[in-house]
């Protein structure tokens, strides 16, 4: 590279024209050194190989991805094609091109969940396993633990308002004087069985 | 008896009425109505001939428009006979009406009638590949979030639903369409009014 550099000012040395045209008049026909001409090749080469770079990087190398990464990703994925089969035992055209997605996915160092979403973006919610926590389907999530805790609650209160009542009615039982006709049955059961008694 | 004795403030207390009660009614009826939502969004017949297309808005492939236009929506396309199509590359059925499809809407195009292709359930790179292989010039799209082929009811590929000039569904072919289906079918339609 120093030598280059070095070089760099004969590089630019123009060669005083050689050629005439046929009116006999000098053409401008800047001459450059075969240096010039070497550098300005290498500048050419790097740039395409710049430009490939990026190409080549857009053909992901998904070797690497192993089955195993890919159905940990699947199987938490339902195709709609092959309703109630996770995407990973699916052994249709579309579950394995939906594989593919993810393998590649996977080697261009996307996250399972980013991959998800990519899924639940393109095909709907229903692809998922499990509802997203998030937006309308939160309800999904929410209104089961929300009727266990509600339904525990009141059927607590329920008890409990039965057990009050209980309570009050065994008190009022209790508290109450006896009514006469009521009165003159229990003496005479009282009686009756201290007869039979002695 | 001694019912002189019974006060009325000793009989059976007026029930009162208890807002627990009243919330966890409530509540129940909200589950009921959510579920029995779903349960008529899941069960929802298919759109029958002589009942209103569902509509819906598409951005089409990279490379495919509908009148000069990367998007569109199946109510601008009123007034013309519309023959929506639900295939998939790796739909091997939809292989057999493909070149017949891109053929009549090359023969129809100038009529007055749409061709609309929706990648059902696809991967877009394959979609793109199909479309290149059978050389397919109509508008198409992907069915983003499976969005229209949930309004459609589509539960394989293909199928093909003729709309007519009136936005009313006319036809449904179930499997790959024939030549003569096609045909005279939008011919029927073109003969409509709208």
């Amino acid at each position: 590279m120093l030598k280059v550099i070095r070089h760099l000012p004969s590089l630019f040395v123009i060669s005083p024209p050689r050629r005439q045209d046929r009116k006999g008049t000098s053409v401008c026909a800047f001459v450059v050194s075969r240096r010039l001409f070497w550098l300005v090749a290498l500048l050419l080469l790097a740039s395409v190989f710049a430009l490939a770079a990026p190409a080549a990087q857009a053909q992901t190398d998904t070797s690497a991805i192993t089955d195993d990464q890919v159905n940990e990703v699947a199987r938490d994925l339902y195709c709609p094609v092959c309703e109630s089969t996770p995407l990973d035992v699916c052994p249709t055209a579309a579950c394995r091109d939906w594989r593919e997605v993810i393998r590649t996915q996977l080697a261009e160092g996307r996250t399972k969940q980013e991959i998800m979403d990519y899924f639940a973006e393109q095909y709907g919610g229903r692809v998922l396993a499990e509802p997203p926590r998030s937006g309308f389907a939160l309800i999904v999530w929410i209104l089961p633990a929300a009727a266990v805790i509600g339904g525990g609650f009141l059927f607590a209160r329920y008890l409990n308002g039965l057990r009050r009542e209980e309570n009050e009615r065994t008190a009022e039982t209790a508290d109450a004087p006896l009514l006469p006709a009521e009165e003159n049955e229990y003496m005479a059961r009282v009686e009756r069985e201290l007869q039979e008694e002695s | 008896m001694t019912d002189a004795t019974i006060t009325p403030a000793e009989t059976i207390p007026a029930r009162r009425v208890n807002r627990w009660a009243i919330l966890a009614g409530a509540a129940t009826l909200f589950i009921l109505g959510f579920l029995g939502w779903g349960l008529l969004n899941t069960n929802a017949p298919r759109p029958e001939p002589g009942s209103p297309a569902p509509g819906f808005e598409v951005q089409f492939f990279n490379g495919y428009e509908w009148e000069s236009r990367p998007a569109a929506a199946l109510e601008e396309m009123k007034g013309q006979v519309v023959v929506l199509n639900f295939w998939a590359s790796w739909c091997i059925e939809c292989r057999v009406e493909a070149d017949l499809l891109e053929n009549t809407w090359r023969a129809y195009e100038d009529q007055g009638v749409v061709f609309l292709g929706v990648a059902y359930i696809d991967v877009e790179p394959q979609s793109i590949a199909y479309m290149e292989e059978f050389n397919i010039t109509y508008p198409n799209a992907p069915d983003l979030r499976s969005h229209i082929s949930q309004d459609y009811k589509v539960t394989g590929v293909p199928e093909t639903f003729f709309i007519g000039k009136d936005g009313l569904v006319k036809d449904i072919v179930i499997g790959p369409v024939s030549a003569q289906r096609l045909t005279s079918t939008i011919e029927r339609l073109l003969a409509e009014d709208a």
